[in-house]
């Protein structure tokens, strides 16, 4: 029987349409357009000016503060302009616009890093290397890495895991990397194990990813101290305390950090990232993103510089197909239809979902007929149609004192809903009502 | 028979006294004062229960009123300086004096002249919607459209109108209780003065963009071209953020920033028709009720 979390959870369509396509390098933009706020918490101060030139991996925005990132130049080229820009949050957010120069080679040769396993820096040193190098949590809740790792004298860590669920159904970057990339991912965990001193780690893969655990098997062979655990499908096992229930069976305390049960959850993505940046001291400029979608001509997974706007991504599959309605950043569970393709990629984009009028239409939202499917699913076991009447009805203090603020938004209930009722919406809506209220409390 | 009757009359009577001597006597021990001074300035309060004075009702604001010493800023804004001058004689206490107000929408979005540019779908609520994204048109300050201003207003005093997609504020019914600001996710609606004939200049517009941006996005956008700062007599038109915004306590009314403002976007309502003086009459002034 292999381990998964056991509260609740769905299993969507897995739809994973592109997990046998390698990664591919997509072409540098002409134009990139570099959001400043691409993490969760302070944005990034810009310390470039218009008509600056820039050079590859170049600072161009330094963090604002603790909770915060530097972000780096992912081209060499001219700052044309310091504008706002409508970003994936659907708001007009601060970016910097850097035309590429056509004539620099760098922007044009493939980067080749030769593996280096051997781990020369020191504990601070490598931790220095991660907050400089701009990195957050890439599995898409862009938390800046630093802080993770920035351990306080009385939590103490035993074990890292390392989260290559990748539950989001049509989603394969994670998969692509961990099949290509494993041996830097395991010299990844090295790092982070060196640096905390965990004598743990725990690489966590879905059973639908059968090849990727047998790889990462393989390349875990060289450490004894790295295992790799296959779990049951099932969503959401990418979000942290549901892995960490899964792998360890220990829980995360209400309104806790994975910290205050002694791990610490780090994506592959995000350890890949880390790897490059303490071996080969690349800052964080490329991700890997998958472009998906039934209708698309050749869906993919690219490498694809930060600020690259989407359309250029949708282009490369073969463009919009007709009769499309949305185009998703992210995945069909937990992620945001887009305004327009001109939105830029950031450090949290995961995959772009082209999806058609008939999958994306929402059905209309009939009378709860009191079925408990969505109290069944909920992974964190509250009731979600009692929290969404309270949040619909105005009474915050009650949502409160419901847990409202424990949901992880995972949209397992209105995946279940028969009546199709907008749970998610609501309760999202309520929880922000509720975290205004406390902040205005405090 | 007749004593069947006369037998469950006593019973029933006995009943009745035995029940109301409890009551008599619980009301007795359970007795809490309240003084009678609060019931009556509840009665000259207008019973609305909307909350515009900051209390949770008409009943909560009148206990504040006789309770506090100093009533100078409790205000009932539906009630008005009427109300209030009532609750001044009843109590013998000072009471603040308010110029009325009522709330006017600062967007004139409406679907031709600001084209949506996507489209929503999730619940039809402002406040929803604008946690998911900048609404469906490209400008991010304007009116949603959902209503939530007009689901909690009290006073029937809004509707959305169906054509513009726009909420219209009926000034008769408006008791500027305040409840459609709190509501509006996008802080669109505003309470200014109203005077006796109800006139009003202001500018309809929120958006902060850059002038090439704004009129793209909404061709009756304030482009912060300045010409309205220019002209104003009385230096009543305050410039922020490409924006330009008309202090109604400056303000006299003459109405000359309307004229030169090139996008429309200063809006004057229930002006008596301008005579022969104005040549052609492109945009007649909008006559919102």
């Amino acid at each position: 029987m292999l381990k998964t979390f056991p509260k609740g959870g769905i299993h969507p369509t897995e739809n994973k349409i592109t997990a046998t396509k390698a990664i591919n390098r997509l072409p540098v933009p002409k134009v990139v357009y570099v959001p400043i706020a691409q993490h969760i918490g302070i944005p990034s101060e810009i310390i470039v000016d218009r008509k600056d030139s820039v050079e590859i991996g170049q600072v161009i925005a330094k963090s604002g503060g603790y909770v915060s990132s530097n972000i780096h130049s992912p081209v060499a080229g001219t700052v044309t302009k310091l504008d706002m820009m409508v970003d994936s949050s659907g708001y007009k957010t601060q970016c910097i616009v850097i035309r590429t120069d056509q004539k620099n080679e760098a922007n044009f040769q493939e980067p080749e890093f030769p593996l280096k396993r051997e781990i020369t820096m020191g504990q601070k040193e490598i931790l220095q290397h991660i907050t400089d190098s701009g990195i957050v949590g890439l599995g898409g809740a862009t938390f800046p890495s630093h802080v993770k790792l920035d351990l306080k004298n009385d939590n103490k860590v035993d074990c890292l895991i390392i989260n290559g669920v990748e539950c989001e159904p049509y989603l394969t970057a994670d998969h692509r990397l961990m099949l290509e990339r494993a041996d830097e991912i395991v010299v990844g965990i090295q790092i982070l194990m060196h640096a905390l001193h965990i004598h743990e780690a725990v690489i966590g893969i879905e059973n639908n990813k059968k090849d990727a655990i047998k790889v990462l098997k393989k390349a875990a062979a060289i450490d004894k101290r790295i295992k790799v655990a296959a779990l049951r499908v099932k969503y959401p096992q990418g979000s942290e305390k549901q892995l960490i229930k899964s792998i360890l069976k220990r829980e995360v305390p209400k309104g806790g950090l994975p910290m205050d049960v002694g791990v610490i959850v780090h994506n592959v993505g995000t350890v890949f990232a880390i790897y490059q940046a303490v071996q080969h001291d690349r800052p964080l400029i490329e991700r890997v993103v998958t472009v998906t979608g039934k209708r698309l001509e050749k869906p993919s997974n690219f490498w694809v510089k930060i600020g690259t706007p989407i359309k250029d991504l949708v282009e490369a599959v073969g463009g919009i197909p007709e009769g499309t309605r949305k185009v998703v950043n992210g995945g069909p569970m937990m992620g945001k239809a887009l305004k327009s393709t001109d939105v830029p990629v950031t450090k949290g984009t995961s995959g772009i979902l082209v999806i058609s009028e008939e999958e994306a239409s929402r059905q209309e939202s009939k009378p709860c007929i009191r079925c408990s499917n969505c109290v069944f699913v909920c992974p964190m076991g509250l009731e979600p149609q009692l929290l969404m009447n309270l949040s619909e009805k105005g009474f915050y203090e009650k949502a409160r004192a419901e847990d409202i603020l424990t949901c992880i938004e995972c949209g397992s209930c209105s995946y279940v809903c028969p009546s199709h009722r907008p749970l998610l919406d609501y309760i999202r809506f309520g929880k922000s009502i509720v975290k205004k209220l406390e902040t205005a409390k405090n | 028979m007749i004593l069947s009757i006369v037998d469950s009359t006593l019973l029933l009577g006995s009943i009745g006294t035995v029940a109301a001597g409890v009551l008599f006597l619980v009301s007795k021990r359970f007795y809490v004062y309240e003084d009678p001074m609060i019931a009556e300035v509840e009665e000259v309060l207008p019973a609305a229960n909307c909350g515009g004075c900051g209390f949770p009702g008409c009943k909560a604001f009148a206990e504040s009123l006789v309770k506090s010493d100093d009533i100078s800023d409790l205000f009932c804004p539906v009630g008005g300086n009427d109300v209030m001058k009532e609750v001044s004689v009843l109590l013998g206490k000072e009471v603040a004096e308010k110029d009325p107000t009522v709330a006017v929408v600062l967007c004139q979005g409406a679907c031709e002249v600001r084209p949506k540019t996507s489209l929503f779908q999730g619940p039809q609520s402002c406040a929803i919607s604008a946690l998911v994204f900048g609404g469906e048109t490209d400008c991010q300050y304007g009116c949603l459209g959902f209503g939530d201003c007009v689901d909690v207003c009290d006073f029937d005093a809004m509707h959305m109108d169906e054509e513009t997609g726009l909420p219209v504020i009926d000034s008769d019914k408006c008791t500027s209780c305040g409840a459609c600001v709190k509501a509006c996710p996008r802080e669109i609606i505003e309470l200014r003065p109203k005077n006796k004939r109800d006139l009003k200049v202001f500018v309809g517009c929120l958006n902060q963009d850059k002038a090439g941006i704004a009129k793209k996005a909404c061709s009756v956008a304030c482009i912060g071209c300045a010409k309205c700062e220019d002209i104003c007599p009385k230096d009543a038109v305050i410039m922020k953020d490409n924006l330009a915004y008309i202090d109604p306590l400056v303000c006299t009314l003459c109405r000359k920033c309307v004229e030169v403002c090139p996008t429309h976007s200063i809006i004057e309502t229930n002006f008596p028709p301008k005579k022969v003086r104005v040549k052609k009459q492109e945009n007649p002034p909008q006559a919102q009720a």
